[in-house]
């Protein structure tokens, strides 16, 4: 007579943990559905489009020491002054840097070999702080030069022997284990269905997480007001590590950025975000 | 000078829908910098919006709203390729005044 009634009780606890973790599935595409709600409205009149027209001006405009345009001398990778569909398929191999590089970086390459700018300069302030009323001109390039390929889709060269190993390097640094707290990328970012607080945590090695990690950059963040690159994403991911954050410009950021992308490779980008 | 804005018009029936993206840092006077001095107020305090020469809306707008804001607006009675301007001044007399046609 016993037996039963436990075996009853049992199935009653299991089916509990059941429905507990079907309630926080749905809390997760909840909130996901109401993230995305907020982004398609803000989307209509984003504030980054405000920075791509910025961004626009100063690729058009002769400046620096040598006194030349971007527009007229940096090659994006599709050709000198060709930026329609030069973000999605950036980080690529260089032959003239003999590097890959991200979109990022290579501005800032034509910056200093092209218009004659000082790398230390640049770097001084890469990004946007919560402070600045305006980001760096470098933060506004890089979003005119990712609104040029809204609605391409992603397309990494990753036949290109370079970049592929550039894209190994990247895979190697999510999986390195370091710091105060023993962190690596993948410790959040490395497997499915993790989230922190409320934010849920795209697993970058899958092609779906990837695409939620890139998509977005550069971003309007709401918070503060602030225009900000996926470079300095990555950084921020070294400093919530507690890692010594990255170099500007620094072949890690590039590895991870072309390891992410490339993961990506075949989805829609939507050009310029907007973060929370 | 001011950067432009970025005035988008769209005709649904004969409502105009019209929105604006103002680039601005609308600094509320009550902030800190780094070294700790406290940062001017420097914002918006009224705006116009004129459809085909005639005032539509006069607003007045204070240190509640972000920086780079977005403003939106709907207007019977537009027609297309009417022309919209709209117009702001900030607590520093700076004005900027940018149009778009209604499409």
């Amino acid at each position: 007579m016993r037996k039963p009634r436990i075996l009853g009780a049992l199935c009653a606890i299991t089916s509990l943990g059941i429905a507990h973790a079907q309630t926080a599935e749905v809390d997760h595409a909840k909130a996901d559905a109401e993230f995305a709600k907020f982004r398609a409205e803000m989307e209509d009149s984003n504030p980054a489009e405000l920075f791509e027209l910025k961004g626009e001006e100063l690729w058009k405009v002769k400046r620096g020491p040598k006194s030349v345009s971007l527009a007229e001398s940096c090659d994006l990778g599709l050709g000198v002054g060709k930026v329609e569909g030069a973000y999605v398929q950036m980080p690529r191999y260089f032959a003239d840097a003999n590097a890959v590089m991200d979109a990022e970086r290579r501005i800032v390459w034509c910056m200093v070999e092209k218009q004659g700018f000082k790398f230390a300069d640049i770097a001084k302030k890469p990004f946007q702080g919560a402070n600045d009323t305006n980001p760096p001109e470098i933060t506004s390039l890089v979003t005119f030069v990712a609104g040029h390929s809204r609605n391409m889709k992603f397309a990494v060269p990753l036949k290109d022997p370079k970049v592929k190993e550039i894209w190994e390097i990247g895979k190697e640094i999510t999986n390195y284990r370091a710091g105060p707290y023993d962190f690596s990328c993948n410790t959040c970012h490395g497997s499915d269905g993790k989230r922190i607080r409320m934010q849920n945590l795209p697993n970058i090695g899958t092609h779906e997480g990837a695409v939620k990690g890139v998509m977005g950059w550069p971003g309007y963040r709401m918070t503060g007001g602030v225009m900000l690159t996926h470079q300095w994403r990555m950084n921020d991911c070294f400093r919530q590590q507690r890692f010594p954050e990255p170099k500007y410009a620094s072949d890690t950021v590039t590895a991870l950025l072309t390891y992410m992308t490339a993961n990506a490779n075949g989805a829609v980008y939507k050009g310029p975000g907007i973060k929370r | 000078m001011a950067d432009p804005m970025k005035i988008r018009a769209s005709l649904k029936g004969d409502v105009a829908d019209i929105r604006v993206l103002v680039s601005h840092p609308m600094e509320n006077g009550q902030r800190k910098d780094n070294a700790g001095n406290t940062v001017p107020a420097h914002y918006i305090q009224t705006m116009t919006v004129e459809i085909g020469g005639k005032p539509v809306i006069q607003g007045q707008v204070g240190t509640a709203v972000s920086r780079n804001p977005v403003f939106g607006f709907k207007v019977k009675g537009a027609k297309a390729g009417d022309k919209v301007v709209i117009k702001w001044r900030d607590n520093k007399g700076e004005t900027r005044s940018d149009e778009a046609a209604v499409a």
